[in-house]
């Protein structure tokens, strides 16, 4: 065997001599995608700093932080994401080592209804915070904090958009290499959405109510 | 150093049950870690600096702990340009955010 192919190439899982063509593609693709991210974490940096200016001299005679957040639905949604980025995990090993339908598309649905969760439960505090008169309009803190969480919730939902695809391909195209591929663009995308929320839950729930 | 297939460490080896076992690790970590934040805030255990100084070092390990788990990023030499990118961008974001906020608060306390 090629040593070289036993190397991890790329961010991610790594297919290796599992599949040695599709480890060679991924290089590159996955490459470009990371420095995707890369500039979407920038994004989302520049809105945590808005952020943390606005919740601080922004509350215009509003709400502050400390009283309209409540960490109890926080808590859960931390916890769907968080084991909706192991269910992907599993996902993953399952296409490289096993080659095996069924399992793939078992974790790929537990990771959809986990993610769907997420953005049903995040959609639910939206509502209730507006309609108890905290909607964006009220002041530069909350008009902060609706953007900056509001674009991590639409990264999810696109994700979710993306993964729904993804599983139509593998019924359509079956595990070919770029099936393949794309799976481990979107796993790392939903790695990274992970690691921004828990700036988000850091840094604007735990923070606003300490 | 090129490392020959036999010399890899575990972790490169291509191992069903140990790559299976990083992501246990890393879940579990990661479920540490977040309890321990939350559970932080939930006690009031600490005052509100030293509360928000700990959560912020608890949030930087989990961050490394996903990076290194879930997206297996570590200092080994094949995943240099992905280490070089990161560092960059954590060099921009420190940058740009850290610049930000300054600008911004230094703005405020003259208004």
């Amino acid at each position: 065997m090629n040593k070289i192919r036993k190397y991890s190439r790329h961010p991610g899982l790594n297919m290796g001599s599992t599949d040695p063509e599709t480890h060679e593609a991924a290089e590159t693709l996955l490459f470009g995608f990371w420095v995707f991210l890369m500039s979407d974490l920038v994004l989302f940096a520049l809105l945590f700093a808005d952020y943390a200016a606005q919740s601080q001299h922004g509350v215009a005679g509003g709400p502050t932080p400390g009283d309209i957040l409540d960490l109890k639905n926080p808590f859960i949604e931390t916890m769907l994401l968080l084991v909706s980025s192991f269910t992907f995990g599993l996902a993953a090993l399952a296409m490289k080592y096993r080659q095996d339908r069924t399992r793939l598309v078992f974790w790929l649905v537990v990771t959809f209804a986990l993610g769907a969760g997420f953005v049903g439960l995040e959609v639910y505090d939206f509502t209730d915070m507006i309609s108890k008169g905290h909607g964006p309009q009220t002041s530069g803190f909350l008009s902060a904090f609706f953007l900056l969480v509001g674009t991590h919730g639409i990264h999810v939902s696109s994700g979710l958009i993306w993964l729904l695809v993804l599983l139509v391909q593998v019924f359509v195209f079956g595990l070919n290499r770029n099936v393949k591929t794309r799976l481990m663009r979107l796993a790392i995308f939903w790695h990274m959405l992970d690691v921004v929320w828990i700036g988000i839950f850091t840094f604007v729930y735990l923070f606003g109510v300490a | 150093m090129e490392m020959e297939p036999d010399q890899l460490p575990d972790s490169e080896a291509e191992d069903p049950r140990q790559e299976f076992r990083e992501y246990c690790i890393g879940g579990i970590l990661a479920v540490l870690l977040t309890l321990a934040a939350f559970g932080l805030v939930a006690s009031h255990w600490l005052d509100t600096l030293g509360c928000l100084m700990v959560l912020t070092l608890l949030a930087v390990v989990q961050v490394l702990v996903h990076f290194r788990y879930f997206l297996h990023i570590d200092l080994r030499r094949s995943h240099r340009d992905e280490l070089q990118l990161i560092l960059f961008t954590g060099l921009i974001l420190f940058l740009m955010a850290g610049g930000t906020i300054w600008i911004l608060w230094n703005l405020n306390s003259r208004m």
